[in-house]
């Protein structure tokens, strides 16, 4: 049952870890605009090219 | 065809235009620019014209000074419809050097940051207005409310008790799992010592939410459901760590965490199926700190309408809202007073006529002498009317707390008396007779008790937001369940509440687009409402439109001068006159034609009527508006109680007098003058065209062209109250099971941790049935 000297602390601290991550997360505004970054990833940063049509002549 | 010179861009986004689309030959690139720029142009109706005429205002105190010496401001958007809006926007303002933009579209809220003058602010508003968006300055006090900063707080303990419940579990289950044989004393103290570890400073931490509230009902002397959570967790508490360090057999911390986890889930859900609605009611509350123009001598200056003094002259472009109370001093035009009265029918006025803020001038500049502002204005007195209703309003208690009442002294007597008897009468010792007492209070868990409503309401207010209707107070849809008479108002609620074109089919068709291409040029509501209708089939038909404040649009049509406008404009002045709003249409020296417009009922009006009446609600129609309008729509809708004339003031009176008989009133509206009667009224109801004021009196906002809402609102309210019901019931059958076990001293820990478990489980399940049972009304 030794074991379990090392295994309670190591659930402890990934758990902690975990915890930090979450409270960063909020800290650094990841929560803020769900919807927006929903939408962002639609939207290219540049505008496309032209279409085809008027490459031709 | 060539692509090499360089390309014209779209006027809406900016992108090169194809050539060979349709549309190209408007400046756009494709039909769906097209129509959002007309979108956006048409619901920014103050905007442009107003930023080119007028000194710009003085955002200074707006501006924040970032650390690295940047600029920054907080804007409000208008006019915005779709997340591609939100791009536009933001690629507009970050196309010009040193800015940054970001739009946020949970909250529709712009944050903009710049390098430089604080003054460049100006140009950016500028540059996002010429799109057709409005930007308001927001004050960013209004952003941290203490509202948020709970939720906040609540999310924070979330996160703690479920990590403290994740390990705590790991310890718990060896626990269980183990006895005498497999478990040695020494392993048995360390993993309770290390439950403590974990659980004590969670509780601590994470029951804040609770201590704070049950706190709060005990100093005012009253109780909730948060004071048995609050006993319960301090007595279980406190009871495992006497047991740990007697080296006792059994501990609860597992109990403790989990109910805190699972009580805060619930809450954080439920404050963030309201988070919407509160959002929306901010964005109107930023939206009242508007601006207004003054003329000072031979110039103007913008001002913020809160600065606004009597005795001021204030300039009133068409389409624009009038800011105070005054006298109109110079110019001729029309006022929608609808907002005030609900009356739809536009009056004219000159100089000498007596106009109140809010009231929209429709057709020519208006210069107005300020006589009164702020709490003075007919509209600040109407707002103290409704707070003083509200004040007066006793306070609903809530289902769960009025359980609560009973069920806290009952359980903690029923704990007493479990101590007493065993001590006292079976000879017992005092440590397990308290310990038994203790498993009395643990057992009887609030748990489910506390979960039965918000898991519920949870799932009743996220269907009602997918159906358009956004539910503002908490306990409102306990209130709705419980009304029995509907008092609707007329402009606006029953009806659109706006003009359209009625008498369509009896004008030839040519009349008609032209009709059109001639109310393109205009903003009146009227021309609107025709060009709605007829549509646009030829743009190009008529020529050298000119507007005629106050009278009409002029212009040239196949070389023949037409005019669209009043009756004695288009010479028509002998023509039998009815009170219906209308517009005319001369064409050279013809006889001019009528265009009859009228405020129709919502679409399904009827139908939702006659369905709300089956269901058994007495309705009632109460208007602003005068008698024969009110009562031709009362005949359409069948509706035989009806009142016309009415000031808000009796409104209210109105509605207190049917609940002094002992009626539950809901009442549905949304002009300013519906306000008062929406904050007397049991539970209130308002469309998301309503005015501001008449949404932040209202319990819910609905969206929509039609009134189905209503019905289901009110049936969603119905089957939530019987789900409530039903868990309740659920929970004390659990107790009344539980607790005799309990007191008999048959509980032992596993059991105790399962039941609870299941209480809660079976109550959450039912909640879920909300889902799928029989929709009454559909």
């Amino acid at each position: 049952m030794d074991i379990i000297v090392y295994l309670i602390p190591i659930a402890l601290t990934l758990g902690l870890l975990g915890l930090t991550g979450f409270f960063w997360a909020m800290r650094h505004q990841q929560f803020d605009d769900p919807e927006g970054d929903a939408n962002r990833i639609l939207f290219g940063d540049e505008p496309p090219a032209p279409p085809e049509q008027n490459k031709d002549t | 065809m060539n692509a090499d010179t360089a390309q014209p861009a779209c006027r809406h986004c900016s992108w090169p235009l194809a050539p060979t689309m349709p549309e190209a030959a408007d400046g756009f690139c494709c039909s769906g620019c097209a129509a959002a720029y007309k979108l956006a142009q048409r619901h920014a109706v103050t905007s442009n014209g107003r930023i080119d005429a007028v000194p710009p205002l003085d955002y200074g105190r707006y501006v924040t000074r970032l650390p690295d010496g940047g600029q920054q401001m907080l804007l409000m958007v208008e006019g915005m419809r779709c997340a591609a809006c939100a791009f536009l926007i933001e690629r507009t303002l970050n196309a010009v050097p040193q800015v940054a933009a970001r739009m946020n579209l949970t909250t529709r809220r712009l944050t903009l940051r710049w390098q430089g003058a604080p003054e460049r602010v100006n140009a950016l508003i500028a540059l996002v207005a010429a799109k057709g968006y409005q930007l308001m300055p927001f004050d960013q006090s209004v952003l941290q409310s203490t509202e948020q900063r709970e939720t906040r707080h609540i999310l924070h303990c979330l996160a703690v008790a479920g990590f403290a419940a994740g390990n705590i579990m790991i310890v718990a289950d060896a626990l269980w799992a183990a006895d005498d044989g497999t478990m040695g004393q020494g392993t048995r103290d360390l993993l309770h010592w290390l439950s403590a570890l974990i659980a004590l400073p969670t509780t601590i931490y994470a029951g804040q939410p609770f201590f704070a509230s049950a706190w709060q009902a005990l100093r005012h002397r009253r109780t909730n459901m948060d004071v048995p959570i609050a006993v319960a967790l301090v007595l279980t508490s406190v009871m495992s760590l006497v047991e740990t360090v007697r080296h006792g057999q059994y501990v609860y911390f597992d109990c403790v965490v989990m109910l805190i986890f699972l009580l805060l889930a619930g809450r954080y859900l439920d404050r963030q199926a309201r988070g919407r609605a509160r959002a929306a009611a901010q964005h109107l509350l930023a939206m009242t700190g508007g601006t207004a123009v003054v003329l000072e001598g031979d110039k103007t200056r913008l001002l913020p309408i809160a600065e606004l003094q009597p005795d001021m002259l204030l300039q009133v472009a068409v389409g624009e809202r009038i800011a105070a109370d005054g006298v109109v001093a110079e110019g001729q035009s029309e006022i929608d007073p609808s907002f005030m009265t609900g009356e739809t029918i536009i009056q004219p006025v000159g100089p000498g006529d007596r106009v109140f803020s809010g009231m929209v001038n429709q057709s020519g500049p208006l210069k107005v002498r300020i006589t009164a502002v702020g709490q003075d204005s007919l509209v600040g007195s109407v707002i103290q009317l409704m707070e003083q209703a509200e004040q007066g309003q006793a306070k609903y208690v809530r289902l769960a707390d009025r359980i609560a009442q009973f069920y806290t002294p009952v359980v903690h007597v029923l704990a007493l008396g479990t101590f007493l008897v065993w001590w006292g009468l079976l000879g017992a010792g005092w440590q397990p007779a308290l310990l038994t007492a203790m498993t009395v209070l643990i057992i009887t868990c609030p748990c489910a008790l506390g979960l039965a409503v918000p898991a519920v309401q949870v799932l009743a207010s996220s269907s009602l937001f997918k159906h358009g209707m956004l539910l503002k107070a908490a306990d409102a849809l306990e209130r709705f369940a419980a009304v029995d008479c509907i008092v609707l108002d007329k402009t606006g609620t029953l009806t659109l509440g706006r003009p359209q074109l009625i008498n369509a089919e009896q004008l030839p068709t040519q009349a008609l687009a032209l009709g059109a291409a001639l109310a393109a040029h205009s903003r009146h509501p009227l021309a609107r409402a025709l060009l709605q209708t007829a549509g646009l089939s030829d743009p190009e038909a008529v020529a050298l439109v000119t507007e005629h404040p106050g009278q009409g649009l002029a212009a040239s049509w196949q070389g023949k001068s037409v005019r669209l406008g009043r009756r004695d404009w288009c010479g028509a002045a002998a023509a039998p006159a009815d009170t219906q709003p209308e517009l005319w249409l001369q064409i050279a020296d013809e006889t001019p034609l009528r265009f009859v417009f009228a405020d129709m009922p919502r679409p399904d009006a009827a139908a939702v009527c006659v369905r709300l009446r089956a269901a058994g609600y007495r309705l009632r129609l109460f208007s602003g508006d005068r008698a024969p309008v009110a009562a031709a729509l009362a005949e359409q809708l069948k509706i035989p109680d009806w009142q016309a004339e009415m000031t808000p003031l009796a409104k209210a009176d109105a509605i207190r007098a049917l609940q002094g008989r002992g009626h539950k009133v809901l009442m549905v509206g949304d002009g300013i003058n519906d306000a008062a009667a929406l904050a007397v009224a049991h539970a209130s109801l308002a469309p998301s065209t309503a005015l501001d004021i008449a949404q932040n009196a209202a319990d819910m906002v609905f969206q929509g062209e039609r009134l189905e809402p209503v019905a289901r609102a009110l049936a969603t309210a119905k089957r939530t109250q019987k789900l409530v019901k039903q868990n309740f019931l659920l929970a004390l059958l659990y107790n009344l099971i539980a607790i005799p076990l309990a007191m008999t001293g048959h509980v032992t820990p596993l059991v105790a941790a399962v039941a609870m478990a299941c209480s809660s489980l079976l109550v959450v399940l039912n909640a879920q049935r909300i889902q799928f049972g029989p929709k009454a009304v559909a």
